[in-house]
């Protein structure tokens, strides 16, 4: 067994020469050089910790966006809306108007019209009426022989013309 | 007729041989610090170790393969050490990931097949020397850490949690061997995976050369079985040698929270 036989002679260099290649090992590998690689992973957990935060962050944002929009959306349909309702409103106060004014004249032109036909109307009896006196008279003369006068005719017209 | 049979001896491929005459080198007092085949693969394990972690330093964002290969390797110790010590454990990372990835790659190194192009691996970690090493610098750090952190309140590590007054004489001194046994165990138990597999693969291709010089009958009878087996155990042994590592850096930092986190 090399490991006893040969331990007297080459313990001293096995040792020594363990010591100076793990102490390299350990030196530069473990203490340089893994510190490194270690860094390298952390950073790149912490990039996609921060990435994901990111975006998170972003989602989030653009969630309040959207909610943000969808209040003025529904502010600018409420104003459309009362803009709309108001026009309307408007119209039709202004046709209600015009249509009564228009009424108004209607009813104007038919009280007008109204008064003329009495007024002709009016006339109209009255000429009849004289015209009834002066036939009572012609037609009294003629027959009678006697020579009404005027009151007295237009009295009887009248009486006759009152019974219908 | 010696010539013939080819003498094949499980044992000498753990011989320690000093290269390129450098059997003379010697460090103050006649320390022999020859440049051994063993030395040989600790520079290569360690080149290799080296070039692997830094393939995986090109700090992308998004890794490719062998960045990721690093980076799981890395993640590996680093969770490992998190749930066994907590965040605490941060800071042996280094520690534990260079044993961890030193004695996996000295394993694996050890175990290709570089026998048919002429060069011989050498497992480094079957050599009680070198687990021995590296399980005293393991305690040692475990000590330092218990003292430094708890001063001489981390003897009460030797009087488990709950013990009752008249146990403590009892339980204090067999915790206390199986503290102290722990870097024993730690290093004999890497020495003796990693040797007993190398013998095995050894045993068996010397049955696989042995069979078939005997004769075609031998070497269908026993060397084909043998040959079919040590591609198994070679499967296997590229496991063991995964579990080892593994291991050895897992009760590291077992030992290590005991250390930080008394009790």
């Amino acid at each position: 067994m090399p490991q006893i036989a040969q331990l007297a002679d080459t313990w001293s260099s096995q040792v020594f020469w363990l010591l100076v290649f793990f102490g390299i090992t350990f030196f530069v590998v473990g203490n340089l050089m893994v510190p490194k690689v270690m860094s390298t992973v952390a950073e790149r957990d912490g990039q996609i910790a921060a990435d994901l935060a990111a975006a998170k962050a972003a989602r989030d944002a653009a969630d309040e966006q959207e909610e943000a929009w969808r209040v003025r959306e529904n502010e600018n349909r409420a104003a459309a809306q009362a803009i709309v309702a108001k026009a309307k409103d408007e119209a039709a106060a202004k046709s209600e108007k015009k249509l009564k004014a228009a009424q108004t004249r209607i009813d104007k032109k038919l009280a007008d019209a109204e008064a003329r036909i009495g007024d002709a109307r009016t006339e109209a009896l009255a000429e009849v009426e004289s015209v009834a006196v002066e036939a009572a008279q012609d037609i009294v003369k003629t027959l009678a022989g006697v020579k009404v006068t005027k009151p007295v005719a237009t009295k009887a017209v009248k009486e006759a013309m009152a019974n219908g | 007729m010696a010539a013939e049979q080819a003498k094949v001896d499980p044992m000498y491929q753990f011989t320690i041989k000093p290269l390129g005459g450098s059997d003379a080198w010697t460090l103050g007092e006649g320390f022999n610090i020859a440049f051994t085949n063993s030395a040989m693969w600790m520079l290569i394990t360690t080149v290799v170790l080296f070039l692997f972690v830094l393939g995986g330093m090109r700090r992308q964002l998004v890794p490719g393969r062998w960045q990721m290969m690093v980076e799981t390797f890395t993640g590996f110790i680093d969770n490992m050490l998190e749930a066994n010590i907590g965040k605490a454990g941060r800071k042996y990372v280094p520690y534990v990931f260079s044993l961890f990835m030193f004695i996996l790659f000295a394993n694996l190194l050890g175990l290709l097949p570089l026998g048919v192009v002429g060069v011989h691996p050498f497992t480094f970690t079957s050599h009680f020397t070198v687990t021995g090493v590296l399980a005293i610098i393991s305690f040692s750090i475990v000590l330092l850490v218990g003292f430094w952190k708890h001063g001489f309140h981390f003897f009460s590590l030797f009087v488990p949690h709950g013990t009752p007054l008249p146990m403590i004489p009892v339980i204090a001194p067999i915790e206390f061997i199986s503290f102290m046994v722990r870097p024993f165990s730690l290093a004999l138990r890497l020495f003796v995976a990693m040797m007993a597999g190398h013998v095995l693969l050894e045993v068996l291709s010397s049955f696989v050369i042995d069979g078939t010089n005997a004769g075609v009958g031998f070497g269908l009878l026993v060397g084909l079985p043998s040959f079919i087996l040590m591609i198994g155990i070679c499967a296997l042994e590229l496991l063991v040698a995964g579990i080892q590592a593994y291991v050895f850096a897992l009760l590291t930092a077992l030992y290590i929270n005991d250390a930080e986190n008394l009790h």
